[in-house]
């Protein structure tokens, strides 16, 4: 693949989206404009994420992609396929491996270690954008650090539902400063955010927003002392590895209500049961 | 135009921006950690070799830069000839700056609604003084030898108290290049 430059992108983009990049980590939570470009995929598919994949691997790295939790997904073997070709990059599944771990919508179960950089592909990465259309206002919002109207909302959740109803993108506050989106992870992801050693970086390709968390950023879930923040539990363990304190997807297997639940974080559930047969012996 | 202008750029553009470029994004993710800049760049004197890297890694016509009076014309023509980066006398106007000291007044310290609009300082520095930093980026508190003054933790503490507006400085010696981001708290443990 001589025809393309190193990691698909053209110098000069990769060197815009690196400044962007560098003022994110100054500015922990704060949304930093990028010149989006146009990406062989469509939107939706990830392309904020790629855009900063591809402006920070380099030969030595080692790509991890996950897709919900999975290596196997169309999205994630796409990403991981485009990497491996244009960047010749090594690409894994396992999460301990990886130095560079693009994600979409989870943060992986096993712990992250100092070093390693995770990207996250963000759809919509204004979190006050469902209360105020107008980027103007939200500007000026993020500005004030004006974030009554976010409260409200999780007030009305519990006024009408007696809890606060979000379950994905549960908004985050950030060193005591910027309301964030953590992107539409699971809300039981939430506090793997907060004080991570590892360097999570934000690509919105669409909105063409750049932001990050550099490691061991203070990383809240917005609640109230009366409704405390909470994450998903599950009664039973993983059908497949047995393993309890994870996030797990519903799985149907009949059409007569019969259903399953099974790790959403592949690498893990395959290391679980690696580890099980191997003991077993 | 001296002939040396032309030379001393990157030997592979892609991937010594990009090993650069890692160095720079670990240092301002791990302030006062020092971060190694592999890419070999040959700028003319006085300007350091892990310097020239940064400045062809990060500039290019889009972002003015300012250098210290200390970087002559050899500096200035080497700059503009590597990056397409315009060389200004304005502080205020500058995207980089090029310090030999650190000197922070002047410089865009960017807006409330956009404090990613201000300045970046690459600050050429060698010495070590022992400081304790905290903030994003540091598990607690983390000690480390920087090659400032003193003094400069009430210079940085003024710049803190404007977040999120600041000024991020990047700081380049021998080993390499220490990043200290608007974010962090620097105390000087040596008085």
């Amino acid at each position: 693949m001589t025809t393309y430059n190193f990691a698909y992108l053209d110098e000069a983009t990769k060197r815009m989206i690196r400044r962007a990049l560098l003022k994110a980590v100054a500015i922990p939570g704060y949304q930093v404009p990028f010149a989006s470009r146009e990406m062989p995929m469509p939107y939706g598919w990830g392309t904020g994420g790629v855009q900063v994949t591809a402006s920070i691997t380099g030969p030595d790295d080692v790509l991890k992609v996950i897709d919900q939790g999975s290596d196997d997904t169309t999205n994630a073997v796409s990403i991981r396929q485009f990497f491996a070709r244009v960047a010749d990059v090594a690409t894994t599944t396992s999460t301990t491996e990886a130095t560079i771990i693009q994600t979409r919508h989870r943060i992986p179960e096993t712990p992250l270690s100092p070093g390693q950089i995770l990207v996250y592909q963000v759809p919509i990465p204004e979190p006050l954008r469902l209360l105020e259309p107008r980027e103007t206002e939200t500007r000026i919002m993020h500005a004030l650090a004006e974030y009554g109207l976010m409260h409200v909302k999780l007030y009305e959740d519990i006024a009408k539902h007696g809890r606060i109803a979000k379950t994905y993108a549960y908004p985050v506050l950030v060193e005591d400063r910027y309301v964030m989106d953590p992107s539409p992870t699971p809300k039981f992801d939430n506090p793997k955010m907060n004080d991570s050693p590892a360097l999570q970086l934000f690509g919105a390709g669409r909105e063409k927003r750049i932001y990050a968390l550099p490691p061991h950023t203070k990383v809240i879930s917005l609640d109230f002392e009366d409704h405390p923040f909470e994450v998903q539990r599950f009664t039973e363990p993983c059908a497949l590895c047995g393993s309890t304190g994870v996030y797990l997807d519903e799985i149907v297997t009949d059409d007569r209500g019969g259903r399953m639940y099974a790790c959403s974080d592949t690498d893990w559930c395959e290391r679980v049961r690696a580890a099980r047969a191997e003991a077993a012996e | 135009m001296d002939a040396a202008v032309l030379e001393g750029g990157f030997a592979d553009a892609a991937r010594d921006s990009q090993s650069t470029f890692r160095a720079i994004l670990s240092a301002l993710s791990e302030p006062g950690t020092v971060h190694p800049v592999t890419a070999v760049a040959a700028p003319p004197a006085p300007l350091g070799p892990a310097a020239g890297a940064i400045l062809l890694t990060l500039l290019d016509q889009e972002t003015p830069v300012w250098l210290a009076p200390a970087f002559g014309a050899p500096v200035r023509e080497w700059t503009t000839f590597q990056t397409g980066a315009p060389v200004t006398e304005d502080r205020a106007a500058a995207r980089f700056a090029v310090l030999d000291t650190p000197d922070l007044a002047g410089f865009d310290r960017g807006s409330d609604a956009y404090p990613d609009r201000s300045a970046t300082l690459i600050l050429t520095a060698d010495g070590a003084t022992p400081f304790a930093l905290a903030g994003p980026g540091v598990d607690g508190r983390r000690a480390a030898a920087l090659p400032l003054p003193a003094a400069f933790a009430e210079t940085w503490a003024e710049n803190r108290a404007l977040f999120p507006r600041g000024l991020d400085l990047l700081i380049v010696g021998g080993e390499g290049v220490i990043g200290l981001p608007r974010t962090t708290e620097l105390l000087c443990t040596s008085r």
